[in-house]
């Protein structure tokens, strides 16, 4: 008796516990959210009252996020840098999961182990790196032929380098472990009812990954929107939105506008994991 | 061996190695058309390797396979009109039935409407009319066991493979099956060639049987054949029950031999045409416990000239209704099995009980050890 | 010609991958640690030497920050581990099957939100005239405001919040694979709570374990908003050392140095981690 006494005292504790934790995650969340509809010039206490200026409206002191050019733009490079890395490193990430799953050659484990790398490397460090090499690369060029190579400068192209660098890592892992989970049969199974090999992988392979390729995609997506360790060494004039943000937060001060900005972002990125969740959890899964 | 279209299956002396591991070993055999062949033996035996061969996903070292005649061995797999049905059937999880039976059809650039009619037609003859939209997932396993063969028939091929289909199913599922599969064959009267290394499937359901083992076929006959006169010791030992002897070939003659156990035991066997033995050779003698006969001891017993006969102790009896057997321990402390009846009544063996046991000497299989 | 498509189409699939790594992992490595050994010892002229290294070695203030940086980082690897720990177990094992999910989908999102969103929430909170001090002063507990900002706990209570999901969900992921059964035949077998914890279930979950210290060490040394936002210019963070020596004083000879310092360092602690722990970086990293 004493004994079960003493187990539901400690299944009770054990239950605060994780309610404190989860408190504990979600409430910076929640004052970075909810900040954005306080009617105040200031993200502080006091409650001066329900406001949707920080989204909506179009005049100073009180400009709104859609209304604020800056952000707006950064915004827009967001999407064109979290688009194109994430649809590059799914590419390269199915190719990377035949690869290692299906082919078969000397020293794979050692490149296995190259493919993890990136995912460990401090994402400073590549960002740095990248820099290096493209500016001694466009230095090079333009001594030699007083050309100048414009893609190689700070930038979209070298932002979308550095994090379709590490990215990769990430939706390989996810579309290799979608492949090991491949019942060969199946392939041959299609090649036995006469499909040629270019339609066994339209057909059949494929779309037994896009689940995966699909949710690294978006995992892709996220992290590159909210990637700043590698985007900062490498952006230019065109800032995605977490650098402008940073820019706003360090040097201007911070209006709720950023909380209006950090609320759509929570509930963009809460919604694209919940899709990440939803598409993997599928009925082929067996 | 002549190449006419009357068998749909010929394999020529067909070998394939694996590294230094011989997998198949100089196989032939033929398969007339429409008839169910089973090709059965342990699990290792090369009965995949060679059933792939047959489908195209591996190619032979040597040897011929022939289908409808013609030689297919430079035909790839996608080409061949061999259908197959995997062991975990493999049907496409992302796809739902009708589009996993139109898939072949679709592959060979089959119309739409004539898609929808060879579909709803072969889903009809498995008698599933009203699954064609549902998803894999939400079928039973005798289900997407014929939606698997619904799947290769839409096709018409000329030969259908079965890799142990029913190896995932429950036992009374699989009894179901084996039945399932019999009548699915007479209906679609194409020729079904299934692998298994269970023989109770491969009895029930074949007309001819092929024993393989280590890559070579032990023996191809009828399930009756097999059974009663086995060719080799393998194959008497690996279809059916039977009690086995290890000895020496005492004395033979042109009729009868008879065989010392290590034990000290006689047993007389009849000579079998084409594997006679002589005196000195070691052999095995191999006995079904169904005809053994086990009589209390003490009883008076009329025993003829042409039966072996032994004493021993009930050690125990397994009562399985109509299958119902008793463990004697022989006298050199082998066990023995041997068929009985059990009533329930007073004449009953116990264990403990003093029987003696005999049987007909052309019941004692023997074979060269 | 079977094997000829079976090698052409290896090589199709090599190619984005050598491409990939070679281009922008081997060799802007290589050109960092090169780029690194380089001097300048007047305008446009340089020499090769290990003057930037001997720089890093005379210069206490940037070592003590690698040294402040590492400690620090493996400090939060520890709390995200024991804070982390029972709540994957909690999420893997113990909660049932509905809020299982609903839980670890809570754990998800706040993982997905930029660390920038997050530090800027603690910031709400922890300021002087933020969220905690207002309502301190509120309750009467304090009678003038409080900036719990710009300190070391708050850097470390700020770095823990950002990695730790990186840890906790690894090990849902190995503790879902295990089987209760296991946990029950400890019991079964005469093992208390502690025994069964440390003998069966901290072994099974090593690889996660490991998995997650790894990632959430990286994360933390290599972070940079976080310290910087929470712990003020003074944070004295290894990666603001690089971005000064890259950006303000635009010395990238130095910064491709300390770079290069900062990955030997992390990597060397990470080697020594799965040397200790007997683990490889494919059967964990790889794995979560």
């Amino acid at each position: 008796m004493a004994k079960a006494k003493q187990n539901r005292a400690f299944i009770t504790l054990y239950r605060l516990y994780v309610a404190a934790f989860f408190l504990f995650l979600a409430a910076p969340l929640v004052a970075a959210g909810s900040f954005a509809f306080n009617d105040s010039l200031f993200p502080a206490l006091p409650w001066q009252g329900f406001t949707l200026d920080w989204f909506f409206s179009p005049n100073e002191p009180k400009l709104g996020m859609f209304y604020d050019r800056r952000l707006l733009s950064g915004l827009y490079y967001s999407f064109v840098i979290g688009i194109l890395v994430s649809s590059l490193s799914v590419f390269v990430g199915t190719t990377n999961a035949f690869l290692f799953v299906r082919g078969s050659f000397p020293a794979k484990n050692f490149f296995y182990i190259l493919m993890i790398l990136p995912l460990v490397i401090p994402g400073v460090i590549l960002g740095i790196s990248i820099l290096v090499l493209a500016s001694n690369i466009a230095n090079g060029v333009e001594n030699a032929f007083n050309y100048e190579i414009d893609m190689l400068r700070p930038g979209i192209f070298l932002v979308v380098l550095g994090q379709f660098s590490f990215i990769t890592t990430i939706t390989s892992l996810v579309i290799t472990a979608r492949l090991r989970k491949f019942d060969h049969s199946m392939e041959e199974a299609a090649l036995n009812l006469g499909a040629s090999r270019l339609q066994v992988l339209r057909t059949v392979t494929l779309p037994f990954l896009r689940p995966a390729m699909i949710a690294a995609g978006i995992v892709g997506f996220l992290v590159s929107f909210e990637n700043f360790n590698t985007t900062l060494f490498l952006v230019g004039s065109e800032s995605p939105l977490t650098i402008t943000m940073f820019d706003r937060m360090a040097k201007v001060g911070s209006t709720p506008v950023l909380n209006a900005v950090s609320f759509v972002l929570i509930i963009g990125s809460g919604l694209l994991a919940l899709i990440t969740v939803a598409v993997q959890r599928d009925k082929s899964s067996g | 061996m002549s190449t006419t279209d009357e068998y749909d299956l010929e394999c020529i002396g067909v070998s394939k190695n694996f590294s230094s591991v011989r997998a198949v070993d100089d196989v032939s055999f033929t398969i007339p058309k429409g008839s169910f062949f089973s090709i059965l033996g342990p699990s290792g035996c090369g009965k995949t390797t060679l059933m792939r061969m047959i489908a195209g996903f591996e190619t032979p070292d040597s040897g011929d396979i022939r289908i409808k005649g013609n030689s297919v061995l430079n035909t790839p797999p996608n080409k061949r009109n061999v259908k197959m049905v995997f062991q975990h059937l493999a049907l496409f999880p992302m796809m739902n039935v009708y589009e996993n039976i139109a898939y072949g059809l679709k592959c060979i650039g089959t119309d739409k409407a004539t898609i929808e009619s060879k579909v709803r037609d072969v889903l009809e003859r498995i008698s599933l009319p009203d699954v064609a939209m549902r998803e894999i997932h939400q079928l039973s396993g005798g289900q997407k066991q014929r939606i698997a063969i619904a799947r290769c028939m839409v096709l018409n091929p000329d030969v259908l493979l079965l890799d142990e289909p029913l190896g995932a199913l429950d036992l009374k599922l699989r009894e179901a099956m084996k039945i399932e599969l019999k009548l699915l064959q007479h209906q679609f009267n194409t020729t079904f060639i299934y692998i298994t290394h269970d023989q109770s499937e491969a009895l029930v359901m074949s007309d001819h049987v092929a024993i393989m083992n280590e890559g070579r076929f032990e023996q191809i006959g009828r399930p009756e054949e097999l059974y009663h006169q086995p060719a080799t010791a393998f194959v008497a030992g690996f279809v059916g029950d039977s009690n086995r002897w290890s000895g020496v070939v005492a004395s033979a003659d042109a009729q009868t031999l008879e065989v010392t156990t290590q034990a000290g035991l006689t047993l007389r066997c009849v000579q079998q045409a084409g594997r006679a033995l002589s005196a000195g050779q070691a052999a095995e003698v191999f006995v079904r416990p169904e005809f053994i006969r086990a009589e209390r001891a003490g009883a008076d017993l009329a025993e003829q000239g042409d039966q072996n006969g032994l004493d021993g102790t009930v050690d125990s009896v397994l009562f399985n209704g109509a299958n119902s057997r008793v463990l004697v321990r022989g006298p050199s402390g082998e066990l023995i099995e041997a068929d009985v009846v059990v009533t329930g009544g007073q004449g009953d063996l116990r264990g403990g009980d003093k029987v003696r046991l005999s049987w007909p000497i052309a019941q004692s299989m023997c074979f060269a050890g | 010609m079977q094997s000829d498509i079976k090698r052409l189409s290896l090589i199709l699939l090599f190619a984005p991958f050598a491409l990939w790594i070679f281009l922008l992992i081997i060799v802007p490595h290589a050109g960092m640690v090169v780029l690194s050994l380089r001097e300048k010892v007047a305008p446009r002229v340089y020499e090769y030497g290990l003057g930037n290294y001997i720089d890093f070695i005379n210069e206490p203030i940037y070592w003590n920050t690698l040294l402040r940086t590492g400690s620090m980082s493996i400090l939060v690897t520890f709390l995200a581990l024991i804070i982390g720990f029972p709540i994957a177990y909690y999420i893997a094992k113990i909660a049932g099957k509905r809020s299982r999910g609903a839980l670890f989908l809570l754990c998800l999102i706040p993982l997905w939100v930029s660390d920038l969103i997050r530090a800027f929430g603690w910031i709400l909170l922890l300021r002087e005239t933020g969220v905690v001090s207002s309502f301190l002063l509120w309750t009467g507990a304090i009678n003038q405001p409080i900036e719990f900002l710009y300190n070391d706990v708050t850097v470390i209570v700020g770095l823990v919040y950002t990695v730790i999901l990186f840890m906790i969900v690894p090990l849902v992921s190995t503790l879902d694979g295990m089987d209760d059964a296991m946990v029950e035949a400890g019991y079964n077998l005469g093992g208390n709570g502690f025994t069964v914890l440390r003998r069966i279930i901290v072994p099974y979950a090593m690889p996660g374990i490991v998995s997650g210290c790894i990632v959430v060490f990286m994360l933390t040394a290599g972070s940079y908003l976080t310290p910087i936002l929470l712990g003020g210019k003074n944070s004295s963070w290894f990666t603001e050392q690089i971005y000064d020596q890259f950006i303000t004083r635009f010395n990238w000879e130095s910064g491709a140095a300390f770079g290069f310092l900062l990955l030997a360092f992390t990597s060397l602690v990470v080697w020594l981690g799965l040397k200790l722990t007997g683990q490889t970086l494919a059967n964990t990293v790889a794995k979560s």
